[in-house]
């Protein structure tokens, strides 16, 4: 009998500590399916960020590290220096990578350091407990902003994948989401796309991915899905970015 | 072979012949010839030299470096070195090993570009947040800085620990004849947990969070347990003429060398005068001490900060002995008379 689906060799065998509903499993699924039809989990060294996805490493089964919050592409940056046999990549969410990281992120960017990140937008700070982030969408009610964020005194949702695109550095950057099984398909391509660079030495490939957080977006796990395709998508377009 | 070197690009091609390969760094003076030094030098030793986008950055990147099991370092001066202690705590957490030169300046805030010695209390006691020391080695020549920087490497491997060269801005800039090394004296210090790629073993994973019940302590206690065995084993200093002092002079880096002058000016009127040189400020060489007021003496502190070493010595006099105290900050630089001075006035006293 033919095996048509099973566990990745780069995924555990552990149960999940996310919400139900949470985009973080899909994503790191994709990741390790990806690594494996690649051949490179043997490679791999991956930075955590900080945040929900801190613990990564006791998803992933292979070489991880942490880093300080918004410093994992320093980090990144030298570990792919150091082995530049090794295939590194960043899983980075919205606060850790466009809000205290937002200078590593376009150094490294603009040194065109040839590195994988996969970056997770799902609006808010998830671990803290449902904060604004950068990429909180205007009138988007969070734990900091209860009337809705207000462009007056909390800004724009920052599109830090546009602003990388400007750079000469970097090489491909794509927004996908997981609000669909069309989307989450597409999001593994793109995922596949910018560690495929990487094996290529081709230079910096981001991919953007919209995540739902029913938790703090108050919303239940189908209704997020909804949000993410009516709602996130309009602020934030899907598709090739560079 | 010897070469006429700047203490600052002797401590870099020190780094060099003691193996390191990997060099992030920001510019901020008086510490800038190390970076410029490393530029050239390390692409041609065939490391990797990063000029970063902040001190954040250089010393975060020393991280991965060092996670990726090669011997890495950075470079700074006070100012810089406050951003950097972010990335110095994650690094003791992490338990890596990674080099640091602090260059000092005067502060507080941006301060002056002139020699000070007022970041001890950062580099020894912490620094950052948690329960941790940096080891901090203080040399007083250049020589003795480019000699210092294959034992700062092999510390940090052997303890997997950061280890910060504590120097002033004098020491940084001033030129001085050095002995290069002509055999090689790289350790190979096998790094089991770095992160090299899983093939044939399970995954490394390098990390300093630790939220289930019990498991940070463990962690710390490993830390406890390594600082303890690092006081136990690694002080170090210099001694002159502590047979018959009186007075015992205690300073470090180049204040020590002014201090010396100090003492040799008293010792030939037939002054009993000695001195106390801890060559690594933490851990602090207590033994010096523990020894030293087995006899009725006095100690003198000299510093460039107003008493920061101070606070070590009297802890490790343990109200034995009398301790008293002479520095400046910000520019003036303790003089040979001022000493002297301070000296006669302790020896009718």
């Amino acid at each position: 009998m033919d095996n048509i689906f099973t566990r990745p060799k780069s995924l555990r065998d552990v149960s999940t500590h996310y919400c139900p509903g949470c985009g973080h499993g899909i994503a790191h699924r994709l990741v390790a399916e990806v690594i494996d039809e690649l051949g490179i989990r043997e490679k791999i060294i991956a930075i955590a960020p900080v945040g929900c996805a801190v613990i990564a490493y006791d998803y992933w089964n292979f070489d991880c590290s942490e880093a300080a919050h918004g410093r994992a592409l320093a980090v990144a940056t030298a570990i792919k220096r150091a082995r530049p046999q090794n295939i590194v990549f960043t899983y980075q969410g919205d606060g850790d990578l466009a809000a205290i990281g937002t200078n590593e992120t376009i150094h490294a960017a603009n040194r065109g350091e040839n590195l994988t990140v996969v970056f997770i937008n799902n609006a808010v700070y998830g671990m803290t407990g449902g904060q604004m982030a950068p990429t909180t969408l205007v009138g988007q009610r969070t734990a900091t902003t209860i009337a809705g964020r207000d462009i007056k005194t909390h800004g724009y949702p920052l599109k830090i994948s546009e602003m990388l695109a400007y750079l000469a550095g970097v090489k491909y950057i794509e927004r996908t989401s997981l609000s669909s099984p069309q989307e989450i398909l597409k999001t593994k391509r793109a995922i596949k796309q910018a560690f495929q660079n990487q094996i290529d030495g081709a230079g910096f490939s981001l991919v953007e991915i919209l995540s739902p957080c029913p938790t703090y977006w108050g919303l239940s796990p189908k209704q997020s899905l909804e949000w993410i395709r009516d709602v996130m998508a309009k602020e934030f377009p899907l598709g090739r970015i560079k | 072979m010897k070469r006429l070197m700047s203490g600052n690009e002797a401590m870099a091609e020190g780094a060099i012949q003691a193996g390191c390969s990997f060099y992030a760094g920001y510019p901020i003076t008086p510490q800038n010839e190390i970076p410029a030094y490393m530029s050239w030098r390390m692409p041609e030793a065939g490391g990797v030299f990063i000029q970063a986008e902040s001190e954040l950055a250089a010393i975060n990147m020393v991280f991965g470096a060092s996670a990726a099991g090669v011997r890495a370092m950075t470079s700074s001066s006070s100012p810089g070195m406050s951003l950097k202690q972010e990335g110095i705590s994650y690094i003791a957490g992490s338990r890596l090993p990674a080099v640091i030169v602090n260059v000092m300046r005067g502060g507080p805030g941006l301060g002056n570009i002139a020699p000070s010695q007022s970041d001890y209390f950062q580099a020894t006691k912490g620094g950052g947040h948690g329960d941790y020391h940096p080891i901090v080695l203080a040399p007083a020549t250049v020589q003795e800085a480019y000699d210092m920087m294959f034992k700062a490497f092999d510390l940090a491997d052997i303890y997997r620990t950061p280890v910060i060269i504590l120097v002033d801005g004098m020491l940084g800039q001033v030129m001085e004849p050095v002995q290069i090394s002509t055999v090689s004296r790289k350790a190979s210090i096998k790094k089991p947990w770095a992160l090299t790629g899983c093939a044939g073993r399970e995954p490394n994973i390098i990390r300093s969070l630790l939220l289930k019940e019990g498991a940070l302590e463990e962690v710390n206690n490993i830390l406890q347990s390594n600082y303890a065995a690092i006081q136990k084993k690694e002080q170090r200093y210099e001694d002159s003429n502590l047979n018959d002092a009186k007075i015992i002079l205690v300073a470090y880096g180049t204040m020590a060398r002014i201090a010396k002058v100090a003492m040799n000016k008293l010792c030939k009127e037939g002054l009993k005068v000695g001195l106390i040189r801890p060559m690594i400020l933490w851990p602090f060489p207590e033994q010096a001490f523990i020894k030293a007021t087995k006899k009725k003496v006095k100690f003198l502190v000299v510093e460039m900060s107003y008493g920061q070493m101070l606070e070590d010595v009297r802890l490790a006099v343990n109200g034995k002995a009398v301790v008293e105290f002479f520095g400046r900050a910000g520019g003036g630089i303790p003089s040979e008379d001022e000493i002297v001075g301070k000296i006669r006035k302790m020896l009718r006293g």
